[in-house]
């Protein structure tokens, strides 16, 4: 075989090989739409309240109001989910940095809150403290105080072990695991292994408000707009400001922007910076929705992995449409899955990741690095 | 120094290694066969699945303990009678075994068949979302497990009691790592092997000169499935229970330090860094330190993770990295350095 051959050869296979990859896509395609078609015509027509496949409200058409509710739930969650991964990915996306300690940073930024609430406001009762115990000001100071202290952390983390490893990112990924594997279990040493959470402050912690004509819960909305706000602060950070450019040309391309002169490293520790003090933030907002417990930060990077490997990893937007894929998914598979196999919802999020895969193997809004 | 031909320090030792292991059980106290050294090789099993992927196929995957829980629970599911959660089916150990390993490759097919357009890190986060949906999925399926797990495992009876045959299982779990050892040293010099190296060094160029990467991929995740799907039917048959918390993140992580203390290039390194961990794990319990609250005997994933992070700063290649360097080193420069080379631990970009 001549060179000329061998190239018309391999050129011929890939062509091949694309036609082959664009049925397939297709394929694959058509699943998806079949799929989401049937969920959406279960949810919204057929799902039953009675009988083996009963579900607890039933079908949209049966029962709008829980349906309305578990898209607010789904939302709001999303929020959360938002605010996490967020951090998560912006350290990714500039320093190709996976940053495994993100769960354990979660949990750090949810303790510090819970402690600092408790010696302010005293322990409480066997349940911990009530909203009515807790004034805005020993809720916002100990977020304050723990996202500062997490941020603080993982800049540490970043300018002690990652800086000089850059560019191995196989190897920065084993230090941060390394770091959480350390985090987690001084963390069961000194906060305990019993499930505690954060108190809301009594300004909204009990408070329900109307939306439409639904009355909902407004620590949830509270959480919403957090995520909404922290999604703009970024967005304008990124798009507006001097730093947010240089990050922005940083992803597409390290070494010319180092070769322009620009000081990437002090880009680097501001990203890592707000990255993890997002992970913080994320903690004790977590920690004041639902509990904090050892094994909490598994989860939580769980989320942080799913909503990136959804959006793309290192896009803004990406994480915010797969924030609220992710939170709509678990609340409606929750919701609308027959009881008897409620169990089961973890299937769906398993099923989100794959669908994604299946079809953009680099996410939603991935783009080769 | 004069060689002879054939004779390197590696064979020596590994050969020292492996005769240490077969007399074993008549130089080692029962609580040693029973407890550290089986543990050693079921967990090393499971870490050479792990380090066959990177070394030889550049995928770090964090799904192998998901995929040896799998195993696991299978057979938990299908052989035992009498628990409280589960199918408790109490079919014959035998068919366990075989529909145990047949719906662990099963699963890794399909996880790796999800995941085979990435490698590196990319692989090493998705595989991770594997192993916590795994995690929580027999967590919360009470059918299949829950909580509390499967109790009263059984091995198959010509293993008999564990408890009263300690030998017996280890001698069982010594042959199958030195058959797993040959074998994933077998089909890394096939031609599908061969292949699988081209495609962690170049995958564009393997896929221009008209190479399945893809394909190539999934089927070497499909066979580490299979050799981590052996290490959990070992595990189970040793600990007789299996719980959700047998592969949590903190297990899948433990796994991976084994591999990384090891060395991630080198299979030998899976059972070194399992045989650390299990004493490292054994004797500091009972050593009586404390440092305040931070270190006690307590603390030992603290330890632990100090070691891997020493590990990692200092010898990213692990102890094995360690042992070629102090050989070549003696050997003097006439052997020349190693041509191994280690596993590319740079660039991992997601690939066509």
């Amino acid at each position: 075989v001549t060179a000329v051959g061998a190239q018309e050869t391999a050129a011929r296979s890939l062509r091949l090989r694309a036609r082959g990859g664009r049925v397939s896509t297709l394929a694959a395609g058509a699943i998806v739409g079949i799929v989401t078609l049937l969920i959406l015509l279960w949810v919204l027509f057929l799902a039953p309240t009675t009988g083996k496949f009963a579900t607890t409200f039933g079908s949209a058409v049966h029962d709008p109001k829980d349906f309305a509710i578990t898209v607010l739930n789904g939302i709001t969650a999303a929020g959360l989910y938002f605010v996490v991964a967020s951090g998560f990915t912006l350290i990714f996306g500039l320093m190709r940095v996976v940053n495994m300690a993100h769960g354990a940073f979660f949990l750090l930024g949810g303790y510090i809150a819970l402690r600092l609430q408790r010696h302010w406001v005293g322990q409480g009762g066997g349940f911990g403290l009530t909203s009515e115990q807790v004034n805005l000001r020993n809720w916002l100071l100990p977020l304050l105080i723990g996202t500062a202290l997490v941020a603080a952390s993982g800049l540490l983390m970043q300018q002690l072990f990652l800086r000089w490893n850059q560019g191995q990112d196989l190897r920065q990924a084993l230090i941060t695991i390394a770091i959480s594997i350390i985090l987690a279990d001084q963390m069961l040493a000194h906060f305990g292994g019993v499930a505690e959470d954060i108190s809301w402050p009594r300004t909204f912690g009990d408070k329900f408000t109307n939306v439409g004509s639904i009355p909902y819960a407004v620590p949830r909305l509270v959480i919403l707009g957090i995520g909404v706000g922290i999604g703009l602060l970024l967005w304008l950070w990124l798009k507006r400001t001097r730093t947010g450019m240089v990050i922005r040309a940083g992803v597409d391309d390290r070494a010319m922007v180092a070769a322009l002169g620009i000081n990437i490293q002090l880009t680097f520790a501001i990203a890592f910076l707000i990255g993890a003090g997002l992970a913080g933030l994320g903690g004790v907002i977590g920690g004041s929705f639902a509990s904090l417990a050892p094994g909490v930060d598994a989860n939580w990077l769980l989320y942080s992995l799913v909503v990136v490997i959804i959006g793309g990893m290192g896009s803004l937007g990406g994480a915010a449409i797969g924030a609220l894929l992710l939170g709509l998914t678990s609340n409606f598979s929750a919701a609308y899955l027959p009881s008897n196999y409620t169990y089961y919802s973890i299937i769906f999020t398993f099923v989100l990741v794959a669908v994604v895969l299946a079809v953009r193997p680099l996410g939603l809004f991935g783009r080769p690095a | 120094v004069t060689q002879v031909r054939g004779v390197t320090p590696d064979r020596v030792v590994g050969v020292g290694a492996l005769v240490v292991a077969v007399l074993a059980p008549f130089l080692f106290s029962s609580y040693w066969i029973g407890s550290l050294l089986t543990q050693m090789l079921f967990l090393g099993i499971v870490a050479a699945s792990l380090i066959f992927l990177s070394a030889y196929g550049g995928m770090v995957s964090l799904a192998q303990v998901a995929i040896y829980g799998i195993a696991g629970f299978v057979y938990g599911n299908l052989v035992t009678n009498g628990n409280t959660k589960g199918l408790n089916l109490g079919w014959s150990p035998w068919v366990g075994i075989m529909v145990g390993i047949a719906i662990a490759v099963a699963i890794a097919v399909l996880f790796g068949a999800l995941a085979n357009r990435s490698a590196g890190i990319y692989f090493l986060m998705i595989t991770l979302t594997y192993s916590v949906i795994a995690n929580l999925f027999f967590g919360q399926v009470t059918d299949l497990s829950g909580f509390g797990g499967i109790s009263g495992i059984r091995a198959p009876s010509a293993i008999g009691s564990v408890e009263a045959h300690q030998n017996r299982l280890y001698y069982v779990a010594l042959v199958t790592a030195v058959v797993i050892y040959a074998l994933i040293r077998y089909v890394v010099r096939t031609p599908f092997g061969l292949t699988l190296q081209g495609v962690r060094d170049d995958p564009v160029r393997m896929s221009s000169l008209g190479y399945n990467v893809a394909l190539h991929r999934t089927l070497a995740f499909a066979f580490a499935g299979f050799v981590a799907a052996v290490g959990g039917l070992l595990f189970v048959w040793w600990n007789g229970h299996i719980d959700p918390a047998s592969i949590d993140l903190s297990a899948t992580i433990d796994v991976l330090v084994i591999a990384v203390i090891g060395g991630l290039y080198r299979l030998e390194g899976a059972w070194l860094g399992a045989f650390v961990f299990v004493v490292i794990n054994n004797y500091f319990q009972r050593i009586d330190f404390s440092w305040g609250s931070w270190i006690s005997q307590e603390r030992f994933h603290t330890l632990i993770g100090i070691v891997f992070l020493l590990i990692v700063l200092v010898s990213p290649s692990g102890l094995i990295g360690l042992w070629e360097r102090a050989v070549s080193f003696l050997s003097g420069p006439r052997r020349g350095p190693h041509d191994r080379k280690p596993v590319e631990v740079q660039t991992a970009e997601p690939s066509v």
